[in-house]
């Protein structure tokens, strides 16, 4: 959003992946994630295909491997069930390291994690590299429903006045001895969330009429009005091309 | 000549029946700035919101530069009548300050560069030209209530109305925001509970009471008859006294 603000996902710069149009790299992220989904997991050429693709788009935008490597953290809750599989699937069983695990087991497991990662992987670079308005914008020219873009977009302006309000009632309620410890001790708490639930429905309400007081008809202005040329799309869709003739390569092998 | 806000025999109700406004009667001249006084309650709000057909009078006329408040005009009328609301964050909904001061004009069909000088226009009216790409979030309160006003002003109205416009604001902002208005030369109607600032900006007040025109007078005049407020739950703060 606003310049000059540290934000968690995205990392502002000027390279050419941050300069490509929103609505071709959403495209694009979205081809390569299908591609990575849909190889067999025992391509295993084909996946670290995919990761030198998004190695070299990363040197390219000039995010460093860190910053990804913090931020894929996210998806270790999903990944434990892979990490299990090994050990609890059926079928022959081979030694690792003196454990006997499962094969089809560790095949599963290994299908989940790496289309996960890669997965997740795609996501933060679009999001290393398109502000979050852009995404907006992108999404909107791609033709998304409004209403959908409208929500959106005013759910990132009053995420933040939302958080800021649970903070303030929070800090009222300890202010006057409140410390739950234990789970029947959160009934203030669950009253609190109701009491931020008819707020924010009644902040609805004015952010609304503030909207209508101003001509709204439905749908955002688009602000950028600036049109890409036809060329945005070759350079965008570069690394998708570079993964879909991967695809193409290991499943005609 | 045609007054900028004329309003007749003005009655409503809200659904629940309870009656808010029973006849309010109020001509403003171009150029005027009227204060709109009265308690918590008093149908203040409630007028407000009439002015731009938000709600509809149950009776009653209203006129905004000669064009009556109808479905037919809405959207004209909500041009015409730019109401700044009393909590920005309300009024602010968009991602940065430019896209927010766009949308009114863009949704009035102002595209282009005529777009880009409304929008430059209007902040520099209240010296916020340069947070333009800033998100809302990350101004002070006092800059966000100046970005409400230019988000009304770079549409253009004929009449801007302000609903406490002082609240929640430290001293130096509140007196930022007086010269920022003053220095606007628009007609005004601002309600609010801040008498002096009242006394400062408005040379004419209104004083509303249990839905009905209570006194219209010279701001100085109304303030300074102690009775007159008191019997209205209104008085000066502390330590302050008008001679008149």
């Amino acid at each position: 959003m606003g310049a000059g603000h540290s934000h968690l996902l995205y990392r502002a710069g000027d390279s050419p992946v941050h300069r490509i149009a929103p609505h071709v790299k959403i495209v694009a992220a979205l081809a390569m994630v299908l591609c990575v989904v849909a190889t067999p997991r025992s391509e295993f050429g084909a996946f670290a295909a995919y990761l030198i693709v998004l190695i070299a788009v990363w040197s390219v935008a000039g995010v460093p491997l860190r910053w990804f490597a913090a931020r894929a953290v996210i998806e270790i809750p999903f990944v434990v069930l892979a990490v299990l599989l090994p050990f609890v699937g059926g079928g022959r069983r081979t030694d690792f390291l003196g454990l006997p695990v499962s094969v089809e087991g560790s095949l599963a497991g290994w299908n989940i994690l790496v289309k996960g990662t890669l997965g997740v992987l795609v996501s933060l670079t679009m999001a290393a590299t398109t502000s979050q308005r852009d995404l907006l914008a992108g999404l909107q020219r791609l033709r998304v429903p409004s209403l959908f873009v409208t929500i959106a977009t005013l759910m990132m302006r009053y995420v933040e006045v939302i958080v800021e309000e649970a903070r303030r009632m929070r800090i009222a309620r300890i202010s006057r001895g409140h410390d739950p410890r234990f789970l029947w001790q959160f009934g203030a708490t669950a009253r609190g969330i109701g009491t931020l639930f008819i707020r924010s429905y009644e902040r609805g309400e004015r952010v609304h009429i503030a909207m209508l007081s101003r001509g709204w008809s439905g749908v955002l202005p688009d602000v950028n009005q600036t049109r890409p040329a036809p060329g945005v799309w070759v350079a965008g869709l570069v690394p998708a091309a570079a993964f879909a003739v991967t695809l193409a390569v290991s499943l005609w092998m | 000549m045609t007054p900028a806000l004329l309003v007749e025999g003005l009655a409503y109700a809200y659904p629940d029946g309870t009656q808010a406004l029973y006849g309010v009667d109020l001509r403003i001249e171009p150029g005027e700035r009227v204060a709109v006084l009265g308690p918590n309650g008093a149908g203040k709000t409630t007028m407000v919101m009439h002015l731009n057909g938000v709600l509809r009078a149950g009776a009653g006329r209203i006129a905004v530069a000669g064009l009556p408040v109808e479905k037919a005009n809405l959207k004209e009328i909500r041009r015409r009548v730019g109401v700044v609301f009393q909590d920005p964050d309300d009024q602010l909904f968009m991602p940065t300050v430019g896209e927010d001061v766009a949308f009114g004009p863009a949704n009035f069909g102002v595209t282009g560069t005529a777009l880009t000088a409304a929008i430059e226009t209007a902040l520099d009216a209240v010296g916020m030209a340069h947070l333009r790409d800033k998100s809302p979030l990350h101004l002070s309160f006092g800059q966000r209530r100046r970005v409400a006003v230019a988000t009304v002003l770079a549409c253009d109205p004929e009449i801007l109305v302000l609903d406490e416009p002082s609240a929640n604001l430290e001293p130096i902002a509140r007196r930022e925001l007086a010269e920022v208005l003053l220095s606007l030369n628009r007609t005004m109607l601002m309600v609010t509970h801040d008498l002096p600032y009242a006394l400062q900006l408005c040379p004419r007040s209104i004083l509303i009471d249990g839905g009905v025109i209570v006194a219209d007078g010279p701001t100085e005049k109304i303030l300074a008859d102690t009775d007159l407020l008191a019997q209205h739950r209104l008085e000066l703060p502390y330590g302050f006294r008008i001679d008149h």
